[in-house]
């Protein structure tokens, strides 16, 4: 295997048939995995190694898949780039000049570089679909609560789920399949969707089907990748297809609002990141606040300290009702809307990313820049529903990603659509 | 540029707050990045209230004790430990 995309390689056999006998996974190096080290791409926890596995992990094993590894990703999660990792950047398997997306960076290069046969991803804003867009593969970020997070590393949990990669609908359909259900140690998890046979839906038959297009989400980005959607587009309606505009207002407001619930969430989850039972221990002289806040400070990487410091603010007094309780009002009028536009249509289609991959560097130091290129993904968090990233076709060589967003619960529907587009 | 100045003291106050020390250079840049970023946030002053009528309900099971950690397992990966117990260092 070449490298980047793996922080540890490694072979773990699953049982010894079921559904991913023949199938080789990676994972995403916040989901725990017994005995494996997972370092969250963080110094915080390089040398952690959970002593038990993922429920996702668990039901990988259970049908027959082969672990090779534990992917690249931006610390903590946070990032769209996958630059932000202590153990250095991912590159992306199409053109190595560029990033793979992120924070499942890794993972996604894994699957478009041929080391694994399909991959785990974590979604807290778009950190699978977009990798899956820059890298041109396929990715899903299920309808919240259809995956159990117990054993993910928590950055901002009402938000994330757990979602598969692979290089087809159908492949990542599969493994949604297994990995889906309620689980007892996640009490989020729902019942709804559990037995669905997700990977039959990729039958490519789209006659029919209504799909609102949000303007909101195609004005803003570049012509390039606007063009290659349309004409993805254009190839759905050819075979049956409807599609009409939708309007979503609330969108504009989506990245702030989403900002302030993640790093609010995580300001508070990372607290318990202190060096006493785990992490590095602080060689410090001095008190525990002393020796936490030296802990953190060595553990910690940039985007980590901001995110953490600013979700501090944003909860601190005399800021709340400005900040987070606006946040929280931001997202009800969200999901008002898309209740309104899928009221109307199957699915909204959109752009995964309103621009083409960038070049490794680029926007490491302009956070706010960053944060503007997750404006199509954030809002399906928000909304709790669930999206698929298929590839729409390539604009100067590199991969444009094409997004499906269904009802909570529909991911039956964006699979169909999505291998309509990939026929 | 911002309608919300952040000076380094604010951002050396929250670093406090949140358990982080930081070197001076990183408060001066924080200071500069979190004036452009909270002042990007002031957009949501423009949004409407919307009633959120959340569909809660209680999730319960059972309580029953289950196999857990051991007790070595549970210590496995402290820096330090005493007598089966976390080390860690003085709280005042």
């Amino acid at each position: 295997m070449s490298g980047d995309a793996f922080i540890t390689e490694t072979t773990i056999d699953g049982a010894a048939d079921g559904p991913l006998a023949d199938r080789t996974v990676a994972v995403k190096d916040n989901i725990s995995t017994e005995g494996v080290r997972t370092t969250c791409g963080s110094e915080m926890l390089a040398d952690y190694v959970p002593p038990y596995d993922a429920t996702v992990v668990e039901r990988l094993k259970g049908a027959g898949a082969t672990l090779v590894g534990k992917t690249n990703m931006d610390e903590f999660g946070m990032g769209t780039t996958t630059e932000t990792s202590a153990f250095g950047p991912t590159t992306n398997p199409v053109d190595e000049s560029r990033v793979p997306g992120g924070s499942s960076g890794g993972s996604a290069a894994a699957v478009a570089a041929g080391e694994a046969d399909a991959a785990l991803g974590s979604d807290t804003g778009g950190s699978v679909r977009c990798p899956a867009a820059f890298c041109g593969v396929v990715g899903i970020k299920p309808t919240y609560g259809l995956v159990s997070r117990y054993g993910l590393v928590a950055y901002a949990n009402s938000l994330e789920q757990i979602g598969p990669l692979a290089p087809t609908v159908e492949e990542a359909a599969e493994v949604l399949e297994v990995i889906a259900g309620p689980d007892e140690r996640d009490a989020t998890t729902r019942e709804a969707g559990a037995d669905a046979n997700y990977a039959s839906a990729a039958d490519g038959d789209v006659d029919g089907l209504s799909i609102g297009v949000p303007t909101e989400l195609i004005e803003g980005a570049d012509e390039r990748v606007v063009e290659t959607f349309e004409d993805a587009l254009a190839d759905l309606e050819a075979q049956g297809a409807e599609t009409h505009e939708v309007a979503l207002p609330s969108v504009e407001t989506a990245v702030q609002a989403y900002y302030v619930i993640a790093i609010s969430e995580a300001s508070s989850n990372l607290a318990r990141f202190d060096g006493v039972r785990y992490g590095p221990g602080a060689d410090v002289e001095g008190n525990w606040n002393e020796s936490f806040a030296r802990v953190r400070e060595e553990g910690f990487g940039d985007e980590v300290k901001r995110r953490v410091l600013l979700g501090t603010y944003a909860l601190s007094a005399g800021y709340h009702d400005k900040y987070y309780a606006k946040a929280q009002d931001a997202r009800a009028w969200l999901k008002r809307d898309f209740d309104e536009a899928l009221a109307e249509a199957d699915v909204l289609a959109s752009p995964t990313m309103p621009v083409l991959p960038f070049e490794l560097g680029e926007n490491l130091d302009d956070p706010l820049r960053m944060y503007l290129a997750d404006a199509n993904t954030v809002p399906v968090n928000l909304a709790n529903l669930p999206a698929i990233s298929v590839p729409a076709g390539r604009a100067d060589g590199l991969p444009v990603g094409l997004q499906l967003i269904g009802p909570a619960f529909g991911e039956r529907a964006i699979i169909r659509a999505a291998s309509a587009v990939e026929g | 540029m911002s309608e919300t100045p952040v000076d380094p003291d604010e951002v050396r106050h929250v670093a406090d707050l949140a358990r982080i020390d930081l070197k001076e250079d990183e408060v001066d840049r924080f200071a500069v990045q979190f004036s452009e970023v909270l002042s990007y946030f002031d957009a949501l002053d423009d949004v409407p209230e919307v009633d959120a009528e959340a569909e809660l309900v209680n999730v319960m099971r059972d309580d029953e004790v289950h196999e857990g950690l051991t007790q070595t397992e549970a210590l496995q990966n402290a820096p330090e430990s005493e007598d089966g117990y976390f080390k860690g260092p003085n709280v005042s």
